[in-house]
C-alpha cells in the first residue's frame, strides 16, 4: 500500500461535503449539477471538491463533453478499509487474548465467569 | 471491566497494550510464567496451546505451540531477559513462521485496590515490522469485507 496515496485518500475524506458526495455516488453515477443540488454552495465550489476527489482517485469522470458523470472508484477505499481492518483485527486479537487471561484469573480465584449479559 | 487499550503511534516501532484485571498481581504475574496457566489462556480461543519450554528466569527459553482444530501448528519462542516477581517480565518473541523478525516485550503489573493494571509494551525491529504485526491476521477479515465492498461497488455501477 502506498502511504502517499493513503495520505491523499484520508485528506480527501476529511471533509463532510466530499464524504456526502461519495455517499451520493454509492447510489450510482451522477452529474455535477445533480451532485451540487443538496448543498447550499456554488457549482464552482462543488467542482473544486470533485477535483480533490478525482485527484485522490476516489472518483472518475466520464468523457461525455456535456455531462461528465462522476462515479465512485473502489481502489483507494479498499486501501483505507485494509488499513483500518488491520487495526481492528489486531485490537480484536488483543481483546480475545486478554479476555482469556481474565477468564483464567477468575477461575484461579474460584470465581464464576461473568454472565453473558455482562460480557462485552 | 474490559478496559483494553492499544496504542500504536504512527511511525514508531512500538505497540503498547494496557488492561486491568480483577486479580492480585501475584496471580497475573504467575499467569505469564506458569506452564499450566499459559496452557489455559495463551493464544486463540479455538486453538490448543502446547507449552514446549518455559524456563522463567533471565536467560531461560520459552516455546509455545498453537495447534488449530484442523491440526495446523504454529510455533512461537523467545528468551526471558528479566523475570522479577510480581512486577515485571521482559522477553523476546519470535513467530517461527516469520523467522528473524524478533520483538522485545516488556510486561509490567501494578496493583491498585485489588486490581492489577497490566502494561504490555512491544518494541519491533522496524516500523515495517510493527505495521506488519498490526496488519497480521487481516487476510481473512479484510478479504471478506473487501468482497462486500466490491459487490457493493459493482452493484452501484
Amino acid at each position: 500500500m502506498r502511504t502517499d496515496r493513503l495520505n491523499d485518500t484520508f485528506a480527501a475524506l476529511a471533509d463532510p461535503t466530499r464524504r456526502a458526495i461519495l455517499a451520493r455516488l454509492m447510489a450510482g453515477e451522477a452529474s455535477v449539477t445533480e451532485l451540487a443540488e443538496p448543498f447550499p454552495i456554488s457549482l464552482p465550489a462543488i467542482s473544486k471538491h470533485l477535483k480533490v476527489l478525482e485527484q485522490a482517485g476516489l472518483i472518475a469522470r466520464g468523457r461525455e463533453a456535456q455531462w461528465r458523470p462522476c462515479r465512485l472508484e473502489a481502489d483507494p477505499l479498499r486501501e483505507v478499509a485494509d488499513w483500518v481492518e488491520g487495526y481492528r483485527r489486531f485490537w480484536e486479537q488483543s481483546q480475545e487474548r486478554y479476555d482469556r487471561l481474565d477468564d483464567y484469573l477468575r477461575e484461579a480465584q474460584g470465581e464464576e465467569p461473568p454472565d453473558d449479559q455482562e460480557a462485552p | 471491566m474490559a478496559d483494553l487499550q492499544v496504542v500504536a503511534d504512527p511511525g514508531t516501532q512500538q505497540i503498547v497494550v494496557t488492561r486491568s484485571f480483577a486479580a492480585p498481581r501475584e496471580l497475573v504475574f504467575k499467569a505469564f510464567i506458569d506452564p499450566d496457566a499459559v496452557r489455559r489462556w495463551w493464544g486463540q480461543r479455538d486453538n490448543e496451546t502446547i507449552v514446549d519450554q518455559l524456563e522463567a528466569r533471565a536467560g531461560g527459553r520459552w516455546r509455545f505451540v498453537q495447534r488449530s482444530p484442523d491440526g495446523n501448528e504454529n510455533g512461537f519462542h523467545g528468551v526471558f531477559h528479566e523475570v522479577t516477581a510480581p512486577g515485571r517480565v521482559v522477553y523476546t518473541f519470535e513467530w517461527e513462521g516469520l523467522p528473524g523478525h524478533v520483538l522485545l516485550e516488556t510486561v509490567t503489573f501494578e496493583e491498585q485496590d485489588g486490581k492489577t493494571q497490566m502494561t504490555d509494551s512491544s518494541v519491533f525491529q522496524s516500523v515495517a515490522d510493527r505495521d506488519g504485526m498490526l496488519r497480521s491476521g487481516m487476510e481473512s477479515g479484510a478479504a471478506e469485507s473487501m468482497d462486500r465492498l466490491d459487490e457493493y461497488l459493482a452493484a452501484s455501477r
